[in-house]
């Protein structure tokens, strides 16, 4: 019996199957494990985390969006399920490791609960209830965050102590001839970057199962998927939970980055459209896309709201142009490449490189 | 062969949902005239989710579309509404007098013909081309709904706005000892006379037959030869003129308004529309008035749960009745 290679078994046998997707993916992992050892800054560090997290949010809406057909409006709040369980149980209980397990059990606890309950709930009669649904239950959720202010800190958000070896205080190794530190934050930094890629081999070991299987069958065509024998309401429940863990481990990941939070860091409206944008461009029903999608969004976000700002001030008072050309303007743009992205690129840009392989 | 007919099962039982809450509500508050203040508001509330809410149920009943994109509408409507209201103060029409009411409902019939007129163009350009694929009509709608309500905000402004009522419908007028604003009176008899106008429209015209056939089977409405995209246009049309109309008076109501307003109505819509049965114009009335009077009670009542009344009622509905209250039997 021959053994399969070991890329395929990391990989699950489902490869980027483009070369220069692969060579993207292996210099965007490499630069990522080693930017802390190259003295890029903190903004680069900060980026590229924001990259890896979004990475796994977008995949894991993905196994939704792509995979089964599913929109929910409700991911952010998953993420910030996350992020407030780490928050709150570092602020209540101390900066200590066993306050960031309880942080991350109870908010995986309460992300299953709830993502059960609005599944089994919306799905039951019709697929479609679930969009309207996970909306309305966002936004109520958002809503009582911002409320209860003596246990969120409402709008304000709450900072927070992570563990003292953690911090970029606590100087772990000093490699004199690079002149480089590897510090708390360091640590932090590279096991938020493998937990990560963790996340992603294992939500590519899901999609390419058995289960994943039918997902996508379900995706195609319900009636079928549902005439040969696939539980599509299981299914459809369970891909629910699923991608909703997900979502609150990266919100567990991005609090222990940020050390803080509040509800529009976290799920605000502004970040789901993120999200969708992410996923679209990079390419539905692909999770090589949530890697390429949100590794350009967060680029494009960092260095193109400098660009648009530049071209309102030579805008100046032309009255439409320099309304459009607004730097306040940027949500505007969002929503009109969302559109026209759908239109006319609902593919992404890794369902496009796969066809061309296919056609040659 | 068929020689008889099915007798139609009329269903009532929703239609007591409504008293059910109002005399369990009662037993809490315990006061006559807070009572009546409470569930008047929440009527008047009610009204004005249906008005937007009914375009949307009947859209998504006649083609299977649902509009995320519905929102804007509001927003749309709201604004424009207050622009005409200041451009004709501005002329010189008295806001004072019957003169204000008339200036009042030319505005939110102007509003609402704009809003018309932005559906129109909403459903050739967005909508047409994605017709028979919920994802795409979600995600393209959302998109659409998300440039409009930023374009809202490039001509408005992003700051919060004051609408200010004519002089004649401030104030309130005392009954059983409570004080009721006028203006919702107004809104509550509009509503029903609003809903009756549909009734009367979707049961005793051609057209109406032909909205609500299309609505149970529009494969086979078209195999007789009717033109369902025409019929579809219209409805679609006339909902998004109905979210621009009830847009316009849900910010005379509040007296601000933001460019989100549409957005978070929408939450509420989206809650009622699910609650009444996809497509269903009656259960999306009872839906409506339902949460809106549950949700002021529970505003009184427990401050903390008002937020989370309008989820709990709905999901105790579907527990109830999976699909809705009246739920649409559907051959699709």
């Amino acid at each position: 019996m021959k053994w399969p290679a070991m890329h395929s078994i990391i990989l699950s046998g489902d490869g980027p199957r483009n070369r220069f997707l692969s060579w993207f993916i292996v210099a965007l992992v490499l630069f990522m494990l080693v930017a802390p050892f190259l003295g890029v800054g903190q903004a680069m560090l900060n980026t590229l985390i924001r990259i890896a997290i979004f990475v796994v949010l977008v995949a894991s809406f993905d196994l939704l969006l792509g995979y089964t057909g599913l929109i929910s409006f409700a991911h952010t709040m998953f993420f910030g399920i996350g992020a407030y369980a780490i928050g709150l149980t570092l602020e209540r209980g101390g900066p200590h490791f066993s306050s960031l397990l309880i942080g991350v059990v109870c908010g995986l606890t309460l992300t299953l609960i709830l993502a059960m309950v609005i599944a089994i709930f919306s799905i039951r009669v019709r697929a479609l209830f679930f969009a309207m649904i996970t909306l309305a239950v966002a936004h109520v959720f958002y809503v009582i965050v911002t409320q209860q202010y003596v246990l969120t800190g409402g709008h304000d958000g709450k900072n927070f102590q992570i563990p003292k070896m953690l911090r970029p205080s606590n100087l772990v190794w000093r490699i004199e001839n690079l002149d480089v530190s590897i510090t708390g934050a360091t640590l932090v930094y590279l096991g938020i970057i493998l937990l990560c890629i963790l996340c992603f081999l294992t939500m590519l070991r899901i999609v390419n199962s058995y289960f994943g299987c039918a997902l996508m069958a379900i995706r195609e065509n319900e009636f079928r998927a549902e005439a040969i024998g696939v539980d599509v309401l299981r299914c459809r429940v369970i891909v629910s939970c699923i991608s909703a863990c997900f979502a609150c481990l990266a919100g567990c990941l991005y609090a222990v980055w940020v050390k803080y939070v509040s509800p529009d860091a976290t799920m605000s409206i502004q970040i789901m459209l993120d999200i969708l944008l992410m996923t679209v461009i990079g390419g539905m029903g692909t999770l090589y896309g949530a890697i390429v999608g949100s590794t350009l969004y967060v680029f494009a976000e960092n260095y193109l709201k400098e660009v648009i700002s530049a071209l309102s001030l030579t805008a100046g008072d032309i009255p439409v142009l320099s309304a459009i050309a607004n730097p306040d303007r940027w949500i505007f743009w969002l929503g009109l490449l969302f559109v026209l992205c759908i239109y006319y690129f609902p593919e992404g840009i890794v369902g496009r490189m796969r066809r061309e392989i296919e056609h040659e | 062969m068929i020689s008889k007919f099915p007798s139609v099962q009329r269903d009532f039982l929703p239609l007591l949902l409504i008293p059910a809450a109002a005399l369990l509500a009662f037993l809490f508050i315990d006061s006559v005239p807070t009572w009546l203040t409470l569930t008047m508001a929440g009527l008047a509330m009610g009204m004005m989710i249906f008005i937007i809410a009914s375009g949307l149920t009947l859209i998504f009943g006649l083609m299977d579309v649902l509009n995320f994109g519905h929102g804007a509408f509001i927003g749309v409507g709201a604004y424009l509404a207050l622009s005409i209201l200041l451009g004709g103060s501005g002329l010189g029409f008295a806001y004072a007098g019957i003169s204000g009411v008339v200036l009042l409902y030319i505005a939110s019939l102007g509003a609402a013909l704009v809003a018309a007129l932005i559906g129109f163009f909403f459903e050739k350009l967005l909508i047409r081309r994605v017709y028979g694929d919920h994802l795409k009509q979600i995600l393209i709608t959302m998109g659409g709904a998300i440039v409009i309500e930023q374009i809202m905000v490039m001509i408005w402004g992003p700051y919060e706005l004051q609408i200010a009522l004519p002089d004649v419908l401030k104030g309130s007028v005392s009954l059983f000892g409570a004080s009721i604003e006028k203006f919702r009176i107004m809104i509550v008899i509009q509503g029903m006379a609003l809903f009756l106008l549909m009734l009367l429209l979707l049961h005793s015209t051609r057209l109406g037959l032909l909205v609500r056939a299309g609505v149970e089977d529009s494969e086979m409405v078209q195999s007789l030869g009717f033109n369902i995209k025409r019929i579809f246009i219209g409805v679609f049309v006339v909902g998004s003129a109905l979210a621009g109309f009830g847009g316009a008076m849900w910010a005379l109501y509040r007296g601000t308004l933001t460019a989100n307003l549409g957005g978070e109505l929408m939450i509420t819509v989206f809650i009622v529309i699910v609650m009444g049965g996809l497509g269903s114009l009656g259960g999306c009335f009872i839906a409506a008035l339902l949460v809106a009077v549950v949700s002021n009670y529970v505003a009184f009542v427990t401050p903390g749960l008002a937020a989370a009344s309008a989820i709990l009622i709905m999901a105790a509905v579907l527990i109830w009745r999976p699909s809705g209250l009246y739920p649409i039997m559907v051959r699709k």
